[in-house]
Formats: C-alpha cells, structure tokens, sequence
C-alpha cells in the first residue's frame, strides 16, 4: 500500500512539474466554433506558431453555435461561426469576416439539368416540385438531401435563398462530405455543400445563371455565399490582435484560398 | 509477498465492483438532470406525440422518432430473429459438434464488426440495391433493418445456442424413442424447452438494435418522418442525439437529452423483460 500511494504521489508530482513547464513563458490562444473553418484556423495557427514560438494556439470545433458561447463566456478567446446573420448574442462581440465561403447545389454528374433559378431551388427543397421533369430533366423524383437542424451550412442556406421550410421526408446528413457521398451515389439526389469541397463525382448547378465557381463568388455574381466571422469580446488587442491581423495579411490569406475557402476581400 | 491482506482484496474489489455500478448511476443522474426539466416544462405528451420536430422555431415533437425506432427495430426483429433462431437450430441439432465449435466463433466474430462498417456497407452496397430495385432514396428503414438484422445474429445465435444445448439430452432420446424425426424433436421438445431462453436471445438482440446509432445514421436517411412505406427514410432515438448533439444549445440541447431519457426508459424496459424471461429459465431447471 505504502509503496503504490508513493509511485502515485510521484507520478503525480511528475505530471504537474510537465504541465507547468510546458506552460511556462507561453501566450496561450485559443479558438473555437464552426467546423467549416477549424481545418483553416489550424493551418494558419500552425504557420503563425511557426514564426512566433512564444504563442501557443489551441483550436477546438463544435459548431457556431458553440463559437459564440465560448467568446462569450470566455471559454475562447476567439469564436468562429459561419452565418449569414449573427445571433443576439453575437451583437456584443467585435466581429471580424476572415473568409467567405460559397455554398453550391450540387447533384449527380447522371443529372441532365445545369442550372435553377432561386424559386427553383427553393420550391424543391420545400417539397412544391417534386419531379426532375419540371425542371427541364428526366422524369425521375427528386430526392433532397440536407443538413441536419443547427448547422450552420443549413441555415446560411436557407436563410440566403429564403423562405426554405425544409420537406418532411428530405434525407438528413451530418457533415458536407456525408452529402456529397449521397449525392454521388443517388442520380436523382440534390443537395448543398461548401463550395471548396465539390469534385468530379458530384456536379455544382448554376444558380440564376450563375456558375459557382471562385471568380464568380469574388466578383459578387453568384449570390450563395456566406461569410466566416472571428468573434472576440471587446476590442481587438494585443495577442489576439496580431493573430487576426496574420490571418487577414496577404500570407494567411493566401493559405484560406490555396484550401478551397475565399479571401475576405 | 503479503503487501496485501485478505481485507485489503476484498476492498480493493468492492471498489472495483462500486465504481462499475456508480458509472451506472451517474449516468442516469446526468441524463435524468437534463432531460426531465425540460419534459416537464415543455408537457410530456406535447413532446411525445407532436411529429413537429423544428428545433430552431422551438417545436420538439419526436413522435416521428418514436415510431421510426420502433419499426427499425420491429423491422431488424423480423430479419434477424428467424435467420438467428433458425441457426441456432440447425448448429446445435443437426450439426456434429466439432463442427459448431468452429461455425460459432466465427458468428461470434460478427459482433467484432465495428457498426461503422456495417453502415458503410449498407451506404455503398445494400442502398444501392433498394434504391434500384424497389425506387425511393435507397437510404430507409428497409436498410436499417436489414443492417440492423444482420448486426444482431451473433447475440441471437449464440444466447440461442447455449439454451438449447441446456435442453438434457434425456428429453431428445425420448423423443426418438417415441419414433420422433429430428425435425419433430426440434419443434416438439427442443423449442418448447428452450423457448425462454429464446426470446431473452431476441429481446437482448432488440436491445441491441434500439440502441444502434452509428450504422443507422449512416443507412436510414435522417428525415423526420412517419415511414408509410418500407422505402421511406427515417430518423431513430438515437440518431437524433447523435446527429444533432454537436451544434445544439440551449433547450434544443436539453430537449436532446430528454430524447435520451425516453430511449433509456425503453430500453430499460426491454432489458427487465429479458431478465425475466432469463431468471424464468433458471428457476425451471
């Protein structure tokens, strides 16, 4: 016994000194909210550790929801959503756009139909149309393919093309890349995903005659497109500060963009 | 070495043994503690029987999931209880022992299928099939169900098998002795004495199958809708939590938790009737 309680006291003792040591002389930052934009928060966080050894930048998901809660409560120094219109909460926070990020509809490559106009897409994701045929393709039904409720793909989305009451028996899917799996397997499927994350098994449609394509998002045609906000309480300052301004300079921007999201200017 | 005492053993036991069954209780304290305000603020019955489910204009109805978690299931029972039931029959009776020795194991390794894989296989192969085959969106309780069916075979089988094999050998040798074929033996004798050992296979198999998520979520579809068909796509208790849990907060975060609540109560429910169908057996013998 005597001897167990010694190994655990030391083991103890070993563990706090490494914790300490490893925090000593360090900022620490820390980010986190919407899954859309955790993949380029920590690229950037890695290069900017890389040229500034004395931060250490910890970057954590959990949707933009969880983003606004944390920069809020000061669970994170910095919160990342991604929605068209920041919730009440969000209104007391100083919000920073980083990136944009374009939502395309997307269906299967087998898909005659190239393009659909707002009422279009939104009458289908409604449930008013409920065939290809009425929008010039074959005669098949059409199976719409979500997000599930709290996403913040979803509610840009919705919220961009308006009045969207999604229909009861549209299919649920819980990530961007679970969508495009079903929309590549299902010819009759239509679904939405950020615009970064469309390859050759899935086809993006035209929206009002508008490709979904980079330069047509920078030059403000296509009309789906969200922005990524960086949420921080009170003002811009110091670490944080710094951290922001890397990821808006030419360097941080260009990584955003390399990875399939867009500049924010 | 005499480090510990005999009482030292036994405490160092107890505490094991206590830790085991006060994870048990905290869990059902957390999940008590965050679903019940909510069930009692929103109205019990509004929650349970609306089919609106609109978490951002604060309607949770999970009727639909209710419905759907109970047909996946019904639906798994009617794919895997008789291939389950069925195999257990034919290993024990008809097979020379050596064999089953080896065939059972292997069944067994069915359980050591991650269920990811299972839902993987039912995205890529099984809702490809439907979906060609018999319309609709391929992704629906039909493949939940058969996926599920297949996941539950192994506790099928082999809670099956060690029942009938408890059946004594007297009561087989009688039978033959009375002039009875195999098959006789089997539905005659065999079944009727093993039959609670049987059903707390298929009720423990359903338990299984309610509490399924990932595979489900990967092969059902998601909507929230009462199926009218076998090809309609559905949402279960579990893949409501599971779906939606990342991005929830406030209340649609506590009505997740009351959806968990109600999912507990079912499958306590379900695991007391296994457990009876089980001490029945005991006392039996």
């Amino acid at each position: 016994m005597i001897k167990n309680s010694l190994l655990l006291s030391l083991t103890l003792i070993t563990a706090g000194l490494m914790i300490w040591g490893c925090g000593k002389g360090k900022t620490s930052l820390t980010l986190a909210g919407s899954t859309a934009f955790q993949p380029f928060a920590e690229t950037l966080a890695d290069q900017y550790m890389s040229s500034h050894p004395d931060i250490a930048i910890t970057v954590q998901g959990g949707g933009s929801a969880v983003g606004i809660q944390s920069a809020n409560s000061g669970a994170a120094q910095i919160g990342m959503a991604d929605l068209v219109v920041l919730p009440e909460e969000a209104k007391a926070l100083t919000a920073t756009i980083v990136a944009k990020d374009g939502i395309a509809v997307v269906v299967n490559p087998q898909n005659k139909v190239v393009n659909l106009s707002t009422d279009q897409v939104r009458d289908i994701f409604n449930g008013k149309i409920t065939n290809w045929e009425e929008v010039g393709g074959n005669n098949v039904p059409i199976t719409v393919v979500s997000r599930e409720a709290g996403s913040g793909t979803r509610s840009s989305f919705e919220q961009i093309v308006g009045n969207i009451n999604l229909k009861r028996d549209a299919l649920i899917q819980d990530s961007n890349g679970t969508i495009r799996e079903t929309v590549a397997n299902d010819a009759n499927s239509i679904g939405y995903l950020s615009h970064g994350l469309i390859n050759e098994k899935i086809k993006a449609l035209k929206v009002d005659n508008q490709e979904c394509t980079t330069e047509s998002i920078i030059a403000g045609n296509y009309k789906i497109v969200r922005p990524i906000y960086l949420l921080v309480k009170g003002s811009l300052q110091g670490e944080i500060k710094n951290f922001i301004d890397y990821i808006l300079s030419d360097e941080g921007q260009k990584t955003i963009k390399a990875d399939g999201l867009l500049p924010a200017k | 070495m005499k480090l510990i005492g005999e009482k030292g053993v036994k405490r160092i036991l107890m505490l094991t043994a206590f830790s085991a069954i006060s994870a048990l209780l905290l869990i059902a304290l957390f999940i008590l503690s965050e679903g019940l305000p909510f069930i009692f603020n929103y109205g019990l019955t509004e929650f349970l029987f609306s089919s609106d489910w609109q978490p951002h204009l604060g309607k949770f109805g999970i009727y639909p999931m209710i419905v759907a978690s109970l047909w996946v299931t019904l639906g798994a029972m009617i794919v895997g209880a008789p291939l389950g039931v069925a195999g257990a029959l034919f290993l024990s009776e008809y097979v020379p022992k050596s064999v089953m020795n080896l065939i059972k194991p292997t069944i067994e390794l069915l359980a050591a299928i991650p269920s990811v894989v299972y839902g993987f296989i039912g995205v890529m192969v099984l809702a490809p099939i439907i979906r060609e085959n018999f319309g609709g969106p391929g992704l629906s309780l039909l493949s939940a169900s058969i996926i599920l069916g297949i996941m539950i075979l192994p506790t099928v089988i082999s809670i099956s098998i060690d029942s009938i094999l408890a059946v004594p050998q007297s009561y087989r040798e009688g039978s033959y002795a009375l002039g009875a074929t195999t098959w006789q033996t089997i539905h005659m004798v065999i079944i009727k004495a093993s039959k609670s050992g049987i059903i707390a296979s298929i009720i423990l198999g359903m338990g299984r199958a309610i509490g399924e998520t990932m595979a489900v979520i990967m092969v059902a579809g998601n909507s929230v809708n009462i199926p009218h068909s076998p090809l309609d796509s559905v949402r279960t208790l579990t893949a409501n939590i599971a779906l939606e849990m990342s991005y929830a907060t406030g209340l649609h975060r506590q009505a997740l938790f009351a959806t968990g609540v109600i999912l507990f109560v079912v499958i306590i429910i379900l695991n007391s009737i296994a457990s009876v169908a089980i001490r029945k057996r005991m006392v039996k013998r």
